[in-house]
């Protein structure tokens, strides 16, 4: 989803590059926690540990533990690689249906197939990123493939809906008009015109359909339909801690802290994005 | 009038889409339903029974055919699984869906109405600064932890609200309300920072406009020019947007209802998904696919009202 932007004007800029870098710091420190969890954890994020049961931070453990005294720190940390792989894997599907898509109908002078993509769209747009998540795991059971699967999916309509606009406007320029004539193939324009032009676009669209990928996962894993146990996700993490509510909240908001802030992250990045690369944006001072 | 018809045609038309879409994807893996229905240990006849019984042996094209027909006549057929109409289960849980998201929707863009404006009006001061951040970070907040942290602290807190359940308001419209505040604004503050945002782009864009500083050249305040001439204008990216984000809530109360444990239309989709279910995942999907076309459809009409150069194109 788009938020129309006001002019740039220099202070304007500086707050850009501002929300760009907090994103950027924020998206990295979810990539870094992923990153080091591969090799490393305080602890194993399975043994039960009775003696250690529902404890408050410490310097053992500085989240605290889980009704089975298990570290709160390693299940953050392996749960932001689900969501990371979660929003890779979708953020993928979604673009590369979605774009060739939104340049095939972008370009194409045959109006009744840039009509049957769009039409298409529009019928995909119905089905929100959870619903779709919802019946795949009713269909094909719940589990983080036919999660990440059904979120790329609901979010190919917007992939082909920007580079089908991104496309409009780049086919009315002389330097397609000039490809033309020298007898430039369709795919040669859509390769070397088409696409570098909108790859802005395409990646702005990227880091905030990866936001919203983040809070679909979070979500189907909340309802139990997502990430199943003993994977780790954040989700399923702030759903048993329901019943901990009154006695420890910190349950609940750790793993709330970390959806919140890779959300933010992802949001923060693509509004930076937006104006760096936006070329409407660009030229206005 | 053409556009008008056009328009409720391609709805027509969407709408029937939807339902083979819907229909579709739940005959992806043949057999599946009644297998499941049956349960783990059932024989190869206990399938055969069940496809016998529920009319599962018939070619797809007339199950579907069916299942269209029904649903015309308001009919979603009976439940392989508790073997109960499926009807009267979709609306009863309908009402309590319904009455989550228009409430959270009413209060949300109570909230965000004034402050986008303010925040509009203050652009470059710390105010409207503070305004911003606060609704950027609001984006960021899942509606479920937002109703968990309520939770937290006005009900397990402070005690002014039940953490959970509900009350029809036939026995008492005191207890209706009050299991009512916390989901809604759960769902209704993450809207309506979203929607916050919106406002204040859409107001700062109306400022810009010739029209404005006409205004204020003859005497109005900003304050003033703004409310008389502005606020139409940027009601329009407004209203669609709150009708894009109606459809959003929509699937935001089929989490919201698992957290407060109400009785709506996705605390019955997940019981169903879990029952594996699959014809009444099959109602609830589409009744929800429904709402969110139908959704788009008052939108794009409404536009037409609010916007004279997109009403008399048409």
């Amino acid at each position: 989803m788009t938020v129309p932007t006001a002019p740039t004007t220099p202070t304007r800029r500086r707050a850009r590059d501002l929300t760009f870098l907090v994103g950027l710091a924020l998206v990295a420190l979810i990539v870094l926690m992923a990153l080091v969890s591969l090799v490393w954890t305080p602890y194993d994020a399975t043994t039960p540990d009775p003696a250690a049961r529902l404890q408050s931070g410490s310097a053992e453990h500085p989240m605290g533990t889980d009704r089975f005294g298990r570290d709160t720190l390693t299940w953050i940390m392996l749960g932001a690689r689900i969501t990371l792989l979660v929003g890779v894997v979708s953020v993928g599907i979604a673009m590369v249906i979605g774009v060739p898509l939104g340049v095939l109908a972008g370009m194409t002078r045959v109006r009744w197939l840039s009509g049957l993509i769009m039409r298409g769209n529009d019928l995909l747009l119905a089905f929100p990123a959870l619903l779709l998540a919802i019946v795949f795991s009713a269909v094909f059971g719940a589990g983080t493939v036919p999660a990440m699967i059904a979120i790329g999916i609901a979010a190919i309509p917007a992939f082909a809906r920007v580079a089908r606009s991104g496309t409009l406007q780049i086919m009315s320029r002389e330097f397609v008009s000039a490809a033309r004539s020298a007898n430039r193939t369709s795919l040669q324009i859509a390769l070397q015109h088409v696409l570098p032009n909108i790859a802005g676009l395409v990646i702005v669209q990227a880091s905030v359909t990866f936001a919203l990928s983040v809070l679909a996962e979070a979500g189907l894993s909340f309802l139990g339909l997502g990430t199943q146990p003993p994977i780790p996700s954040w989700g399923r993490m702030l759903q048993e801690s329901q019943q901990f509510l009154g006695s420890r909240p910190e349950l609940a908001i750790w793993p709330g802290l970390f959806i919140a802030l890779a959300v933010l992250g992802f949001n923060l990045m693509g509004d930076g994005l937006r104006d760096r690369l936006d070329p409407t944006l660009r030229g206005r001072s | 009038m053409r556009a008008l018809a056009f328009r409720l045609l391609q709805f027509v038309l969407t709408v029937w889409a939807a339902t083979i879409a819907v229909f579709g994807l739940m005959q992806i893996l043949p057999g599946n339903a009644a297998r499941v229905a049956a349960g783990m240990s059932a024989t190869a006849e206990d399938v055969a029974r069940i496809e016998q019984q529920f009319g599962l042996d018939r070619p797809l094209v007339v199950q579907y055919a069916d299942w269209l027909g029904g649903m015309l006549r308001g009919d979603f057929g009976t439940s392989y699984v508790t073997g109960a109409p499926i009807t009267p289960l979709v609306a009863n849980s309908i009402q309590v869906t319904l009455i989550l998201v228009v409430s959270a929707m009413v209060l949300a863009l109570v909230i965000a109405i004034p402050l986008g404006t303010a925040a509009a009006l203050l652009r470059g001061r710390a105010l409207g600064t503070i305004l911003s951040g606060l609704s950027q970070v609001g984006v960021a907040v899942p509606n479920f932890l937002a109703g968990i942290l309520l939770v937290m602290v006005f009900s397990l807190g402070l005690g002014w609200f039940p953490s959970s359940g509900w009350q029809a308001p036939i026995f008492g419209f005191g207890g209706f309300l009050s299991h009512l505040v916390l989901p809604v604004c759960a769902l209704a503050l993450v809207q309506a920072a979203i929607l916050t945002r919106y406002v204040r782009s859409a107001v700062l864009e109306v400022m810009r406009e010739d029209y404005l500083r006409t205004a204020r050249a003859k005497g109005r305040t900003s304050g003033s020019a703004l409310v008389v001439h502005g606020l139409r204008n940027a009601a329009i990216p407004v209203v669609t947007v709150a009708g894009v984000q109606l459809a959003t809530l929509l699937i935001g109360a089929v989490v919201i209802e698992q957290v407060f444990v109400l009785p709506g239309m996705g605390s019955e989709l997940v019981r169903a998904v879990a029952n594996r279910d699959l014809l009444t995942v099959q109602a609830i999907v589409m009744v929800l696919v429904f709402l969110v076309l139908t959704l788009n459809l008052i939108i794009d009409l409404l536009y037409s009202l609010l916007d004279p150069r997109v009403r008399n194109a048409a």
